[in-house]
């Protein structure tokens, strides 16, 4: 499986030339501002109770490219990913997408607009065959309407189209072989693929992972990796949370780092991770397990400074 | 022991007006709870707002039985709108709690002495079918001798009773291959899952109460017409918890789930009832009066009822049409 996307990962594509080259000029700073951007959120606030899950100031998206947003854990991101999506309200802010406001706009309106997302826990339609699942992701479908739903002939032929399509992408996916199966017996990692398969039948504009790599193993890793690429060589844009740093570096244009409801940091993968406030936010909460062997070198040498003290007081 | 009594008693039950009445009330929590996954405790809220709706129309307003049947309709249309409008958008239990709350109040306030004027209070209405009586094409019963008879009236019931069932059945086919029937199934597996590739969850899982009340209220229209009166006592909360079984024996999210389930139900507990009462009758009966009397014996036909459910759940829990396989992966 991953002999046939790996090639594709190691070399850069006139797209991904094309998006770093959009994000030059853009300044490495919380809320900068991008040269075309599809996703705009101003003043997002989210309070549960006396805890302020989310508080971002400001935050763009820009158009066509893969931009990660990463954090320690319980940093607000996949509340924040829920905001946006309409699948939470904030208590106060505004937000657009493509220039409509989406504030008060529900989700499944959010989704038809084209911003379609996936879940951290993945969710397959368990009893419906994996080809079901995928003519569920459909839009516009004409045999959805309870009035036109008894009569076959209105939808039989845009339901053909839907299935055409949607073998398509069960092909790219490497799904075909699960086509007549239920989605409930699919391996994890599977469903991921079910997932985000699924959530480009709707043809998405933004297509937004919610934690796409979690609990999927390194072989199909590198398959769901040349996955993501290939949305932005189709000319989509892609907003991905993840706390795998191998795979943001690897495929990601832009970072955004989110550290307890805010946003700490911003700029391109290899810049950001040096970037003292983000060592911090991840020092802060214990969590990167880069930084746990940091920590055991740090806990190493005040180990060694102190035998050496000791010695050097002998010696005197 | 008379055996040909009982197989004759329990087929005439198993295709019997009252079967026929569970089927329909069945097929509405089959779109209800089985496609949809909506808990629908209050299915007799529904008959019962059909049933006095065709009563009070004749009685009351001195109108046909077909403005009855409109009313009927409507009425449990709207019975949907109010549950839903408040409950819909919480989880499923609510709806539960809701539903069985106001099947209850609703019949509640049917039997109350206040309004006994016009629903006749506990003793409900009767007198208004002599339309439905007249329209009888049958005379004479139907049966083979010996064995089991259907008056002629019964025969009209289910005449009319098994055609709904089958018209009911032929729409919850066609709805349920469409793709409309496919968002409703795919609501029951992740409701947010489906909001997330743009359906508006809200408005399918209305139209699936308002679809599943109105087959509700055809069992209404049958529990009047077949009984030529409607009392509150017909509509307690045991008529949706024998309809859920019904649907259960036969098989949740099936078409003919709920027609198989209503013959195996009333067959049973026919069967059951018929050898219990034969079993404890007469001067020497077969089980001995120290040990059950004729009374108690009429009780455990509902005892092997729940054995044979429980039964049911733990081996066979899909029901008789169920897919093995799609049990196996329930486990989510």
């Amino acid at each position: 499986m991953p002999a046939e996307t790996e090639p594709s990962l190691a070399k850069a594509t006139p797209r991904s030339d094309a998006a770093r080259a959009a994000l030059v000029d853009v300044e490495h700073e919380p809320g900068a501002k991008k040269p075309d951007p599809i996703l705009v959120a101003h003043g997002i606030r989210r309070q549960f109770g006396g805890l302020t899950a989310v508080d971002v100031e400001h935050v763009e998206i820009q158009r066509g490219v893969i931009t990660a947003l990463i954090g320690p854990n319980g940093a607000g991101k996949t509340t924040f990913f829920n905001l946006l999506t309409g699948f939470d309200r904030p208590n106060e802010g505004t937000w657009s997408f493509k220039g409509t406001t989406l504030d008060k706009v529900p989700a499944y309106k959010v989704a038809r607009l084209g911003m379609v997302r996936t879940f951290q826990l993945t969710k397959v339609l368990s009893r419906l065959t994996v080809i079901e699942n995928m003519r569920v992701g459909a839009t516009d479908q004409r045999g959805e309407g309870l009035l036109s739903a008894m009569f076959s002939w209105l939808w039989r032929g845009q339901e053909e189209t839907n299935t055409v399509k949607a073998d398509e992408l069960l092909e790219r996916f490497l799904l075909h072989k699960k086509r007549e199966d239920f989605a409930g017996s699919l391996s994890g990692g599977q469903r991921k693929l079910l997932e985000m398969a699924r959530a480009l039948m709707a043809d998405p504009e933004l297509v937004m992972l919610d934690e796409p790599m979690a609990g999927v193993n390194p072989a199909l890793k590198q398959s769901l990796l040349g996955h993501v690429k290939s949305l932005r060589e189709e000319g989509r844009s892609v907003l991905f949370v993840e706390h795998d740093m191998d795979m943001v570096r690897d495929i990601s244009d832009w970072v955004i780092v989110m550290a307890q409801g805010k946003v700490v940091a911003e700029g391109p993968p290899d810049r950001v991770m040096s970037d003292q406030r983000v060592i911090d936010a991840y020092l802060g909460s214990h969590h990167d397990q880069d930084l746990s062997e940091d920590m055991e070198e740090t806990i190493l040498a005040e180990a060694q400074a102190e035998i050496d003290a000791e010695h050097t007081e002998e010696k005197s | 022991m008379d055996f040909v009594a009982i197989l004759g008693s329990a087929i005439q039950q198993a295709f019997g007006p009252t079967a026929v009445i569970y089927c329909l009330a069945a097929i509405g929590l089959n779109v209800h709870f089985g496609y949809t996954g909506l808990l629908n405790f209050g299915q007799a809220g529904f008959m019962m707002v059909a049933g006095y709706s065709i009563a009070c129309a004749v009685t009351i307003f001195a109108t046909s039985l077909w403005v009855g049947v409109v009313v009927g309709l409507l009425l449990a249309a709207l019975l949907a709108l109010a549950l839903g409008v408040p409950t819909l958008r919480l989880r499923a239990d609510y709806l539960a709690i809701v539903t069985i709350a106001s099947a209850e109040i609703i019949r509640q306030t049917v039997a109350a002495a206040s309004f006994s004027e016009y629903f006749g209070g506990q003793d409900g209405v009767t007198d208004f079918i002599s339309g439905f009586r007249d329209a009888n094409p049958y005379s004479g019963s139907v049966g083979i001798p010996g064995l089991f008879r259907w008056s002629a009236f019964d025969i009209w019931v289910m005449t009319v009773g098994w055609l709904l069932v089958a018209l009911s059945c032929l729409v919850v086919f066609l709805l349920m291959r469409s793709p409309w029937g496919r968002v409703l199934k795919s609501i029951r597996e992740d409701e947010n899952a489906v909001r997330s590739l743009g359906k508006n969850v809200y408005a399918y899982k209305m139209q699936a109460l308002v679809i599943g009340g109105i087959f509700g209220a055809l069992a209404g229209f049958m529990v009047s017409l077949r009984s030529a009166a409607v009392g509150p006592s017909f509509f307690a909360t045991d008529v949706t918890f024998f309809a859920y079984t019904v649907l259960l024996i036969g098989g949740a999210a099936r078409v003919m789930g709920p027609v198989v389930g209503a013959i195996i139900f009333w067959f049973l507990i026919t069967a059951l009832g018929g050898f219990f009462s034969q079993a404890t009758a007469g001067a020497d009966p077969l089980i001995p009066e120290a040990i059950m009397d004729p009374n108690q014996a009429s009780l455990m036909r509902f005892i092997f009822l729940g054995l044979g459910l429980m039964l049911l759940m733990i081996f066979r829990p899909q029901g008789i049409f169920g897919d093995r396989r799609e049990l196996a992966i329930d486990a989510r």
